[in-house]
C-alpha cells in the first residue's frame, strides 16, 4: 500500500511538472525569435499560477501550439477585473487550489472607488494587475509579492504619489510621504511587526474607499480597542458629531501619525487638546491637569529607576522592586490610554496606581541603599584592625632590622 | 604566652620543627634598589590563598545548575550573614591576583631574572598564569548572569575558530553545540576541582624551584657587586623578608575589604539563553586586548579568516613567551634587548588595547 501511493506520488508529480514545463514552455518555443514573450514566459514561470500548473492560454484564452499561438493577444485593460472574477469568483475553482482564498474579491473591487470609477469608464483606475503584476503574481504571504505587507504602501504609492496621475482626481499625494512618516510604518519596517498597518488595513484592499468621517473610530478602533471605547464614553464623541469631525484623525492625523508622547496632553506649543481649548477653560484645565499627572509619574518613575539602578550597581539585589516598578510603567500606560475619556478623575485613578507602585519601589531602593551604607560600615574595624596590623609589623621590621643590615651578608 | 610556649614545646619534642625550619632561618634575600618587585610573586601567592578560602565559603551555598545558580548567588549576595562580602573579596581577588601575577610576569622580564638556572621557574609561573586566565574564564559563567553567559558563549565562538580541532574544541567546551547547563557544570568542576589541583601542584613545584634557587639578582646589580663586593646588601628570609611580605599582604586585604565595600561585585540579571546577545557586550578586562584585537582585524587576510590569524598568533606569541628562557639564547649577543623590547611592547599593547576596548563601544 505505502509502495503504491509512492509510486503513484510520483507519477503524479513527474506527470505535473511536465504537463507544466510543456504549458508555459510552449509559448516562449513557438516564439523564439520574439525576446519579450519569451522574456514573459521566464518571467510567468515565477508565478502562483504557472506553480499550479496553469499556462499563458488560461487567460490569454485559445493559446497553444503552431498556428494556435497567434491567437495569442494582449488582454484589453477593461478586461481584466472580470477576467480575473471568472475564476478568483468562482468557489468552486479556487478552493481546488487553495480553499481558504477569499472569492469577493470582484464582489469587493465593484464597491471600491476604484471599480466604481473603472465601472464609469475611468479605465485608469487600478485594476487587479495593478497592484499585484501582470505575470510575476505571487501570493501575498510572499516577501516578494507587491502585495505583501511590506510592499503594500510602494505599490499604493505607484499612482497614489504621482501628482499628475491623480491631478483629476483632486486628492491629496503626501499620503506616502505621511505613512513613511509614522509609526505605523516604524512598527512595520523598522519593527519587523507584519501586522502593523498599511494602507490596506484602514482603507480595504478590494473594496478600497477612504473611511467616511463616522467610520473613522471603527477603522482605527479596530487595533486600538481601548481608545475607541473610552473615547466613546468620553464628552468629544457628542461635539465631534455635532461639528462634523472625524473622530481619531482630528488629534493623531491620518497618515503621518506620530507616537504620541505626554507633550500631546494639555495646552502647550505641541498639545493638540490646546487646538480647541484654552488654558483658563475648564477643559483646558483638566487637560493640562492630566498633562501634570503623567509628567509627575514619569519623573517619579525615572527617579524611582535611577534609585534601584544604583542600588543594583552597588552590588545590592533589587530584581524584585525593578520588577514591580515595570508595572508602574504598565499603569502609565493605561492612565494615557484612560486619556481618551478626557475625564480627569477617571486617568488620576490609574495614575494613582502606578505612583503607589513608585512609592514601594523608591522605598525598596532607599533600604538597599541604607543596607549598603551598612555594609560599608561594617568592613571599617577590620580595615582599622589591618591597618594596626600593619603599623605594628612596620615598627617591628624597624626594630629588628636597625642595625642589623650588613654589607657582604645579612647579620644573624 | 606561658601557654604558646608549652605548645611549642610539645610540638617541638614530637616534630622536630625547629629543625625544620632552621633551613629558613639561615636564609638570605639580597636587597636592592629592585628588590620591591620581589614582592609581586608573594601577594600573587596571598591573593591565591584568598581565592582558596572565600571560594570554599561560597561552596557552602553555590548550586551550579542553570535552574539554581543566580538564585544561589542572590542567596549568598541577599541572605547570607556577610556573603555579600565573601563574594566581592572572591571578584576582587580573583582580578587583583591576574593583574598581580601579569606585573610579575612583566617584572620578571625586565629584571631578567627567568635566565639561568631559573628557567623551569619561569615555564611554571606561566603556566599558573594560564591557570589563572582558566580561573577568571571559567569562574565568570558560575553566576550564570546575562552578561557571564553570553561572554562565555562570544569566547566559545571564538575557540571555536581555531584550524581542525575548533568545533570539537568548542563543543567540549560547551558541552554540546550550546552555552547551557552542560557547560554549567563543565566549568563549575573546571573551576573548584581541576584547576584547583593543577594549581596546587604547579605552585608548589614553583615555590620549591624560588626556594631552591633563592631569588635572582639583576644582572646590572649582579655584575656592580661582583666589581664592588662590599656593597652587596642581603636580608634575611626570616623574619625580616616575610615581615615585608605580611605588611604588602596587609595592605592587599586592606584594599580588597575596601573594593569589596565601595564596589560590590553586581549580580546583573539571570541569563536567559533565548534573548538576543546585548549590544556591546565585552569579556572581563584580562581578555579585552585580544578580544579587541580579533575584532580589529579585517575579515579576510590574504584569504584566510582574520580571527583564524588572530587566534593563531595569541597560539604561538603564548607558545613562545613560554619558552622565553631557551630562545633568548638564539637570538644572539642581542638578546636580552630584544626580549625587553618584546615585554615592553607586550605591555604597550595590552594596556593600549585594554583601554581601547574598555572605551570603545
Amino acid at each position: 500500500m505505502g509502495k503504491s501511493l509512492l509510486v503513484l506520488t510520483f507519477v503524479v508529480a513527474l506527470g505535473s511538472s511536465l504537463a507544466r514545463a510543456q504549458q508555459t514552455g510552449a509559448c516562449s518555443n513557438c516564439d523564439q525569435g520574439d525576446s519579450r514573450v519569451k522574456a514573459i514566459a521566464e518571467e510567468f514561470a515565477a508565478d502562483i499560477h504557472a506553480q499550479n500548473a496553469m499556462s499563458c492560454n488560461v487567460c490569454h484564452a485559445g493559446g497553444g501550439r503552431g498556428t494556435e499561438a497567434n491567437r495569442i493577444s494582449a488582454i484589453p485593460r477593461e478586461r481584466i477585473p472580470e477576467l480575473c472574477g471568472s475564476c478568483h469568483a468562482d468557489a468552486d475553482r479556487i478552493k481546488k487550489f487553495n480553499p481558504s482564498l477569499h472569492t469577493d474579491q470582484l464582489a469587493q473591487y465593484r464597491t471600491s472607488v476604484h471599480g466604481i470609477k473603472f465601472a464609469n469608464g475611468d479605465t485608469k483606475a487600478a485594476v487587479c494587475t495593478d497592484c499585484h503584476g501582470v505575470h510575476r503574481m505571487r501570493p501575498a504571504s510572499d516577501p516578494g509579492s507587491s502585495v505583501h505587507p511590506l510592499n503594500v504602501a510602494a505599490t499604493c504609492q505607484r499612482c497614489h504619489s504621482d501628482a499628475e496621475y491623480m491631478k483629476p482626481y483632486h486628492v491629496a499625494t503626501d499620503q506616502y510621504a505621511g505613512y513613511s512618516d509614522s509609526v505605523h510604518h516604524e512598527a512595520m519596517v523598522a519593527g519587523g511587526d507584519l501586522s502593523a498597518p498599511t494602507c490596506t488595513t484602514c482603507h480595504g484592499s478590494h473594496g478600497a474607499v477612504p473611511p467616511g468621517v463616522k467610520s473613522v473610530a471603527s477603522v482605527c478602533g479596530t487595533c486600538h480597542v481601548l481608545q475607541a471605547r473610552y473615547f466613546e464614553e468620553s464628552p468629544h464623541k457628542h461635539i465631534f458629531a455635532m461639528m462634523n469631525i472625524a473622530s481619531c484623525v482630528t488629534c493623531h492625523s491620518s497618515h503621518r501619525i506620530k507616537h504620541p508622547d505626554d507633550t500631546f496632553v494639555g495646552t502647550g506649543p505641541k498639545a493638540v487638546c490646546g487646538n480647541c481649548h484654552t488654558p483658563d477653560e475648564p477643559a483646558g484645565e483638566t487637560a493640562n491637569g492630566i498633562h501634570r499627572r503623567f509628567q509627575r509619574l514619569e519623573a517619579d518613575m525615572a527617579g524611582a529607576k535611577s534609585l534601584l539602578d544604583r542600588a543594583e550597581h552597588s552590588g545590592m539585589d533589587v530584581s524584585e522592586a525593578q520588577l514591580e516598578l515595570d508595572q508602574a510603567g504598565d499603569a502609565l500606560t493605561k492612565a494615557r490610554v484612560t486619556l481618551h475619556t478626557a475625564t480627569l478623575s477617571r486617568v488620576t485613578e490609574d495614575v494613582n496606581v502606578g505612583a503607589g507602585i513608585v512609592a514601594k519601589a523608591h522605598q525598596a531602593g532607599e533600604a538597599a541603599l541604607r543596607e549598603r551604607g551598612r555594609r560599608r560600615k561594617s568592613v571599617l574595624i577590620p580595615l582599622i584592625a589591618i591597618v594596626a596590623l600593619l603599623v605594628s609589623l612596620g615598627a617591628y621590621l624597624r626594630e629588628i632590622e636597625r642595625g642589623q643590615l650588613t654589607t657582604t651578608g645579612a647579620k644573624r | 604566652m606561658k601557654t604558646a610556649a608549652l605548645i611549642w614545646t610539645w610540638i617541638e619534642e614530637r616534630f622536630d620543627v625547629g629543625e625544620l625550619i632552621a633551613p629558613l632561618r639561615s636564609k638570605t634575600v639580597p636587597r636592592h634598589r629592585f628588590s620591591i618587585w620581589y614582592l609581586l610573586g608573594g601577594i600573587t601567592l596571598f591573593l591565591f590563598f584568598v581565592q582558596v578560602l572565600t571560594g570554599l565559603l561560597l561552596l557552602l551555598y553555590y548550586r551550579p545548575s542553570t535552574q539554581e545558580a543566580y538564585e544561589s548567588v542572590q542567596y549568598i549576595t541577599t541572605r547570607v550573614q556577610f556573603g555579600w562580602l565573601v563574594r566581592s573579596v572572591h571578584f576582587w581577588s580573583a582580578n587583583l591576583m591576574i593583574f598581580m601575577a601579569v606585573a610579575h610576569m612583566f617584572s620578571v622580564v625586565l629584571l631578567r631574572a627567568y635566565r639561568k638556572p631559573r628557567e623551569l621557574t619561569w615555564v611554571s609561573g606561566m603556566l599558573l598564569l594560564f591557570l589563572a586566565l582558566g580561573f577568571g574564564f571559567s569562574g565568570y559563567l558560575l553566576p550564570w548572569n546575562t552578561l557571564s553567559f553570553f561572554a562565555t558563549k562570544v569566547a566559545s565562538e571564538v575557540a571555536g575558530q581555531v584550524p581542525l580541532v575548533g568545533h570539537a574544541l568548542l563543543v567540549f567546551m560547551r558541552g554540546g553545540e550550546d552555552v547551557g547547563g552542560a557547560t554549567l557544570a563543565r566549568f563549575f568542576s573546571l573551576h573548584v576541582v581541576v584547576l584547583p589541583a593543577l594549581a596546587a601542584t604547579l605552585l608548589m613545584l614553583h615555590l620549591w624551584l624560588v626556594q631552591k634557587f633563592g631569588m635572582s639578582v639583576p644582572p646590572s646589580v649582579e655584575s656592580h657587586w661582583t666589581e664592588v663586593p662590599e656593597v652587596r646588601q642581603e636580608v634575611r628570609f626570616f623574619p625580616d623578608f616575610l615581615l615585608r611580605d605580611l605588611m604588602a599582604w596587609c595592605v592587599i586585604l586592606a584594599a580588597l575589604l575596601v573594593l569589596a565595600a565601595a564596589l560590590p561585585a553586581e549580580l546583573g540579571h539571570k541569563a536567559d539563553p533565548f534573548a538576543p546577545t546585548p549590544f556591546g557586550i565585552k569579556p572581563e578586562w584580562y581578555f579585552l586586548a585580544q578580544f579587541q584585537t580579533l575584532r580589529l582585524l579585517p575579515a579576510k587576510i590574504f584569504g584566510i579568516e582574520g580571527e583564524l590569524i588572530g587566534v593563531f598568533g595569541f597560539g604561538l606569541a603564548g607558545a613562545l613567551w613560554l619558552a622565553l628562557p631557551f630562545l633568548e639564547g638564539r637570538l644572539g649577543r642581542n638578546g636580552s634587548r630584544w626580549v625587553r623590547a618584546a615585554a615592553l611592547l607586550g605591555m604597550v599593547y595590552l594596556g593600549s588595547l585594554t583601554l581601547y576596548a574598555y572605551f570603545a563601544k
